[in-house]
């Protein structure tokens, strides 16, 4: 029966040229989707292509701004925060959405508990939650806590918990990325069985191995456009990372420069842990730019953090410019020339509720005056800079942080940071949620920074920004550094496999 | 675009700018002041008028430290009492005789209560930052512990200045005169402008905003977080420390009972300024505005008959409540 349906399944859920813009800035263009009875169709793109906006629609977290969603062929509107789960279908974030206090039973009938004359049936919901269980084949104990789940088995419980609800459509995005090869091969058998059945799945995933390994079409989007949709027998991993991509990526990226091998060591890191990382050793030159790659996870930020001095370290020494800095010190750190700039720029980077020169300022206020007293005009000044320098762009300069673009937010975290006039500079996540235009300026700027002689660390999940930026990469997996690479050995395959541990390397 | 078009479409925009939640509480206070005079022609008089402005010194002074405090995303309950602790001590001090000459008796005695604020405030603030404990309920604890200290050192009744020389040279600082202003609005005038300087003007006071807009934020930016949290409520107890020097002269004597409920009033006088209780956002004119409309809505009570005066409380915790709805109204329009 399996794959009559996947050949002729009807069509459960379609979108018809839905059309999606944030604060005017338009994210998704006319967009056409499919999805069948009994399919799994992965849906691919680079980050910021879309994907996630067309997952949130279609499964009504967030309205379209034009078009339609035709649920069995009528147009329908999706009910707000996740309502649509009554209409079967379910969403699995790539973060949990699972309370860490309640036990497995619990969480899966976590506002729908059955009751008998008013009070909690639990043998009757520990029962069915071990039957769900079972259907899956899952081992998970019904009666244990959640916080005690491996991260795989937490996923099964909310693949258990959607089946639980009747599910037709269940929306995983991302679900691999912090799953090892085993647990994900465990994954997608339960997926497959699950499709044999009628339910249909829509992939959200960056890795093109397990696109082609499970999914049965793909539908491609870039720049918020639809691109294709095409069984996956007849695409091979090539094939669609040319229609993800779309353009030549070695304009995407300046041309990279060589440091020279004698140049002054800046920053040297030897055998740091933390509760996580372990034994982590590198050094980077003047000048060089230094790529961290790996699966989301795998310890890279925490490893900066405790670089940068915001995170304790267990052992190991940290030292910049020749000179040893305290463990946790982030202070200290700033003032011996090194600077992090965090991925997270609207929870630790901006304030954002307030003005950009507050916000630009905030980091280097002791360069605005004496004695504590800040200069309004020198504020200034400093900003107007800023906007000329990283090309900052906004109608009205009084314009609170929190209501720029994610772009020019970014320019602004570079140039918050730049002011403390670091010659160390940590960049994790240097384009998360930006559009191609705004990448490829600020691959501009770091590459401009490197040529004036700063040391750049570059933290970054999306592998041709670290492929194209980088002289040398190091590549990290479950806390550890496990691979080094240096000229024709930066490209995707070899980085994968360091990443996913099929490679270590030799004894360094 | 053409830069003259520029020009008139900047002008445009500052118009709509204008932050309505700054401006509220100002807006509130022309209309109390419109309400009082319809109710009573004596209420508009410079009299009247001072004599309010006199009366709300004391939550004032208090509610600009505790916008340091709020703006900085804490919160300090235990201000009323801090006020009745530190002017036990101060009185006690002042009885005590150790120093004979008054002049310098009542120096001495100033530089103390300005110590033993700060020592209050340090307190509150080492146990929320170092004890890591939720300020509300760090707060609560102090407290209990200044209330119990003042009625134990009152042993339930009242401490009371008893040196006749040292009264009479300290009452001024409460009844006297500067430039025929009393002296409290010149305190008052003082301690905000001083405030506005650090809270806007300087580098600590943007660190109170940032930690207290986003504290991951603030840390990531290499801010000393926990120090700044600490300053505050040191702030709050010089603040209460100055309150305290313009009570004493006042009557003399404390209670167990001096300053019940003070907490209460300068948070609502915060609040209703416009400074943001999740921190964040911090307006040292609203607060004082604020207390001013606490003190005008008693007045008016008073002067007007329709009204029980006995309702104060009521209608002061009703203003808490009507001025965080409209604040969050504001918020939604703009």
């Amino acid at each position: 029966m399996n794959s009559q349906i996947v050949e002729d399944g009807a069509t459960v859920l379609s979108a018809r040229r839905i059309a999606k813009s944030f604060n005017g800035v338009q994210v998704l263009f006319s967009v056409d989707f499919d999805l069948r009875a009994g399919e799994i169709h992965a849906l691919m793109g680079e980050n910021g292509a879309g994907k996630s906006t067309l997952v949130k629609i279609l499964s009504g977290f967030e309205q379209p701004t034009s078009g339609e969603i035709l649920l069995d062929g009528k147009p329908v509107k999706l009910p707000p925060n996740g309502a649509a789960e009554a209409l079967g279908i379910v969403i699995i974030h790539q973060e949990f959405n699972l309370a860490e206090h309640l036990t497995v039973t619990e969480s899966l009938f976590l506002g729908r508990e059955v009751t008998r004359y008013g009070v909690l049936n639990r043998k009757f919901m520990r029962a069915e939650t071990r039957r769900v269980l079972d259907l899956l084949g899952s081992h998970v104990d019904e009666n244990a806590l959640i916080s005690s789940l491996a991260i795989a088995d937490k996923q099964m419980v909310e693949i258990a918990k959607a089946i639980s609800r009747d599910a037709r459509i269940i929306f995983m995005d991302e679900p691999t990325a912090v799953l090892s090869r085993e647990e994900t091969n465990y994954l997608f058998r339960q997926v497959r069985k699950l499709r044999d059945k009628g339910t249909s799945f829509v992939f959200v995933s960056h890795k093109l191995d397990e696109v082609m390994e499970l999914t049965d079409r793909v539908t491609v989007l870039r720049d918020g456009q639809w691109i294709k949709t095409s069984p996956t027998a007849i695409l091979d991993g090539e094939a669609i990372a040319q229609l993800m991509v779309g353009r030549e990526l070695s304009k995407l990226f300046p041309a990279k420069s060589e440091p020279n091998v004698d140049e002054e060591i800046t920053l040297s890191v030897t055998g740091l842990s933390t509760g996580y990382v372990h034994d982590a050793t590198f050094d980077i030159r003047k000048g060089e730019i230094l790529g961290f790659s790996g699966l989301i996870g795998s310890g890279r930020t925490e490893l900066m953090e405790a670089v940068a001095g915001l995170r304790h370290r267990a052992s190991g020494e940290v030292v910049i410019h020749g000179q040893s800095v305290t463990s946790g010190d982030a202070h200290a750190v700033n003032r011996s020339g090194l600077a992090y700039m965090t991925k997270d720029r609207k929870s630790k980077g901006l304030l954002l509720n307030s003005r950009m020169t507050a916000n630009l300022t905030l980091q280097s206020l002791d360069k605005h005056g004496k004695l504590g007293y800040l200069s309004p005009a020198s504020e200034a000044a400093a900003l107007e800079k800023a906007r000329r320098r990283f090309d900052i762009r906004v109608r009205d300069g009084n314009v609170v942080a929190g209501r720029m673009s994610g772009g020019n937010q970014q320019k602004l975290l570079l140039a918050k940071v730049m002011e403390t006039e670091p010659d160390i500079i940590i960049i994790d996540e240097p384009t998360r949620g930006i559009d191609v235009g705004t990448k490829q300026q600020i691959y501009h700027f770091i590459s401009a920074l490197a040529r004036d002689g700063r040391s750049i660390i570059v933290v970054s999940s999306e592998m041709p920004e670290v492929i194209g930026l980088c002289t040398r990469v190091a590549v990290m997996r479950e806390g550890r550094i496990v691979g080094m690479l240096e000229g024709d050995e930066i490209n995707e395959q070899e980085i994968m496999r360091y990443a996913a541990g099929l490679k270590k390397k030799a004894a360094a | 675009m053409s830069a003259n078009e520029e020009a008139r479409a900047i002008r445009r925009r500052s118009w709509r700018d204008i932050d309505l939640r700054a401006v509220a509480p100002f807006a509130a206070l022309i209309l109390l002041l419109i309400v009082g005079a319809l109710v009573n022609p004596n209420f508009i008089g410079i009299t009247n008028l001072a004599n309010v402005a006199t009366r709300s010194a004391f939550i004032a002074i208090i509610a600009v430290g505790a916008t340091f405090v709020i703006s900085s995303g804490d919160l300090d309950l235990s201000v009323g009492s801090m006020v009745a602790f530190v002017a036990s001590l101060m009185i006690l001090f002042m009885n005590s005789g150790v120093i004979a000459d008054p002049a310098l008796m009542l120096t001495a005695a100033i530089a103390f209560t300005i110590v033993a604020g700060a020592a209050c405030g340090l307190a509150n603030g080492l146990i929320t930052t170092v004890g890591k404990i939720e300020p509300f309920i760090a707060t609560l604890g102090t407290m209990g512990i200044y209330r119990g200290l003042t009625t134990w050192l009152s042993q339930g009744g009242a401490i009371t200045l008893r040196e006749p020389a040292l009264q009479e040279m300290y009452r001024p600082a409460y009844f006297g005169y500067i430039l025929g202003v009393p002296v409290p609005i010149v305190v008052i005038l003082a301690v905000t402008a001083v405030a506005a300087f650090i809270l806007y003007r300087t580098r600590y006071g943007r660190h109170v905003v940032a930690v207290g807009s986003n504290s991951d934020v603030a840390r990531y930016s290499g801010i000393p977080v926990n120090r700044v949290r600490t300053i505050a409520f040191v702030i709050q107890g010089l603040c209460v420390a100055i309150a305290v020097l313009l009570y004493v002269p006042r009557l003399g004597s404390t209670s167990a009972t001096t300053g019940i409920l003070w907490e209460l009033q300068a948070i609502t006088a915060v609040v209703v300024g416009g400074t943001a209780l999740k921190g964040g956002a911090g307006r040292v004119w609203g607060t004082i505005c604020g207390a001013f409309i606490l003190e005008l809505v008693g007045n008016i009570m008073l002067l007007s008959n329709f009204i029980s005066e006995y309702l104060i409380g009521a209608i002061q915790g009703a203003i808490i409540i009507i001025a965080m709805l409209v604040q969050r109204s504001l918020v939604r329009k703009s």
